[in-house]
């Protein structure tokens, strides 16, 4: 078993695998990503960063693609729910 | 450093198997070549995670591009060609500018959308997103998938998923199996598509493959729970945990669209040689036909040797494109949509999701840029890369002109003058 790495998604701490992309950490989190126009929660769709549906606040940067982005140690990521 | 420039005799936009072939052959001429990629790391789609080592092919390109002089950047996401021969890209630290002699157009395919009821619930996503989810390290085992839409990527995804342990329930492709038969026949021009295609029925030994089937409806508490499912008359509901539903793939376009390049029926035009109808710019791999990984591999080869000045070298590989080719319209016609999906999408149901803009508040428009006016469809950050290719099948519309920035881009971005910071000015969607 791989060391896991820790990172916040809400406040939350949540252990992962390395190489796990901070949309699954969300999943795992049981997280949604954002609160849509209409105000539907919603989660990835495309996975591979087209649909910026699973955008979130990661480390301060706001309108992240989740999908695209690879967990590391201490990462902080807020969704909108 | 927030901006920076480089000069590159070949640039290639894309890492998946076309922009690493087109790579490596360049490159083999001695010249400076670069691969801008989007992703965390190359390989595309397709090659992505644990199959970058289990894929033969994929193992043999990428470690000929690893001895290769090309270098990488990944994360880099190309946005404007301020003028040609000069590409801006988006970095997560800033700005990179990149000036090339020869250009690669290799940006790959996406998975089309089909909007239905429940279409927006959480947990239901693409087929190949649900799979690349998975490979980033989502924990499937022991849930229950659906996987639907159309395509040859449905049982490739659903035996992945399955032997990462989730429990595949059904696998529903659209197309009949009349054509799917037909399709299959014609797989003996193509022997290894059929060890291949033999694999995954193996591996997908008890799982419920229905054709001239499709998801109806998607249900749960903003949280997917069940999907009915349209199978020989007889609606069916069936409890899931995920829906993993794409129908087949359209072209990564926007970036030959920018800088010129002739479309024809949604696909960039090329010659023998892979030029496209401007003068040093080449593409290869889906956006000139969704043919998969060999012809990609194949295309990339031609447009890298082209590139990279081996003349010969690529026309001598034109014979085993055309054989590939006819793979490629075999997969189109037996994969098209049939019209009866039209009626999937209702008046209230969400087509453009960036916001949220429902086919009701679509259909007064006579096109797409009426409807981007009056109704805001497709002036979301996705710039109508999901709700274009709906609204084309369900409303005719083809999508006109594409602008720069071709993607969302940071504000501090745009002002790139010079190399010092701009300082904190606010990010900007």
């Amino acid at each position: 078993m791989p060391e896991q790495i820790a990172v916040t998604v809400n406040g939350a701490t949540v252990a992962v695998a390395p190489g796990t992309c901070v949309a699954a950490a969300m999943m795992i989190a049981g997280a949604s990503c954002r609160s849509s126009v209409s105000g539907e929660l919603r989660g990835p769709l495309c996975g591979m960063g087209v649909c910026f549906e699973c955008r979130a606040e990661i480390d301060g940067v706001a309108h992240s693609r989740s999908c695209q982005i690879v967990c590391v140690s201490g990462m902080n990521i807020k969704t909108d729910a | 450093m927030r901006s920076s420039n480089s000069q590159f005799d070949v640039i290639v936009v894309g890492g998946g198997p076309a922009g690493i072939a087109s790579a490596v052959s360049a490159a083999q001429s001695g010249k400076r070549v670069a691969i801008a990629d989007d992703n965390p790391a190359l390989g595309g789609q397709i090659w992505r995670g644990e199959t970058v080592h289990s894929d033969p092919a994929a193992r043999a390109w990428i470690s000929k591009l690893r001895e290769s002089s090309v270098q990488l950047f990944p994360g880099t996401r190309v946005f404007d060609q301020p003028v040609p021969g000069t590409l801006n890209a988006e970095t997560l630290d800033g700005r990179v500018a990149f000036d090339y002699g020869k250009l690669i157009l290799a940006t790959g395919a996406r998975e089309r959308f089909l909007p239905f009821p429940g279409w927006t619930l959480q947990n239901v996503m693409g087929a190949g997103a649900l799979q690349a989810l998975v490979k980033a390290g989502l924990p499937i085992q022991g849930k229950r998938v659906v996987v639907a839409g159309t395509g040859p990527l449905l049982l490739a995804v659903a035996s992945y998923l399955k032997k990462h342990g989730a429990i595949v329930v059904a696998v529903c492709e659209q197309a009949s199996r009349a054509s799917l038969a037909a399709f299959a026949l014609g797989l003996f021009a193509h022997p290894g598509k059929i060890a291949q295609a033999w694999e995954l029925r193996g591996e997908l030994a008890g799982v419920d493959l229905l054709t001239s089937a499709w998801p109806l409806t998607a249900a749960g508490n903003q949280i997917l729970e069940s999907v009915v499912i349209s199978s020989k008359r007889t609606p069916k509901r069936i409890a899931c945990d995920y829906l993993a539903c794409g129908f087949h793939l359209v072209p990564n376009t926007e970036l030959a669209s920018l800088v010129g390049c002739r479309l024809e029926g949604g696909f960039v035009q090329v010659d023998d040689l892979q030029n496209t109808s401007v003068p040093n710019v080449f593409c290869a791999g889906e956006p000139t036909g969704i043919g998969g990984v060999d012809l990609a591999l194949l295309e990339g080869q031609i447009a890298g040797l082209a590139a990279g000045g081996h003349r010969a070298a690529a026309e001598n590989l034109r014979k085993q494109r055309a054989k590939l080719r006819s793979f490629a319209r075999s997969l189109e016609k037996t994969f098209q949509l049939r019209p009866e999906l039209k009626r999937l999408t209702t008046p209230e149901t969400i087509v453009c999701r960036c916001e949220d803009v429902t086919l009701s508040k679509l259909r007064p428009h006579g096109s797409w840029r009426a409807a981007k006016l009056q109704s805001r469809c497709g002036m979301g950050p996705c710039q109508g890369r999901i709700c274009g290719p709906a609204t084309q099948f369900l409303l005719g519309w083809a999508a006109e002109s594409v602008r720069p920035p071709v993607l969302p881009v940071k504000l501090r971005n745009l002002t790139y003058e010079s190399d010092q910071p701009k300082g904190e000015l606010a990010s900007v969607m």
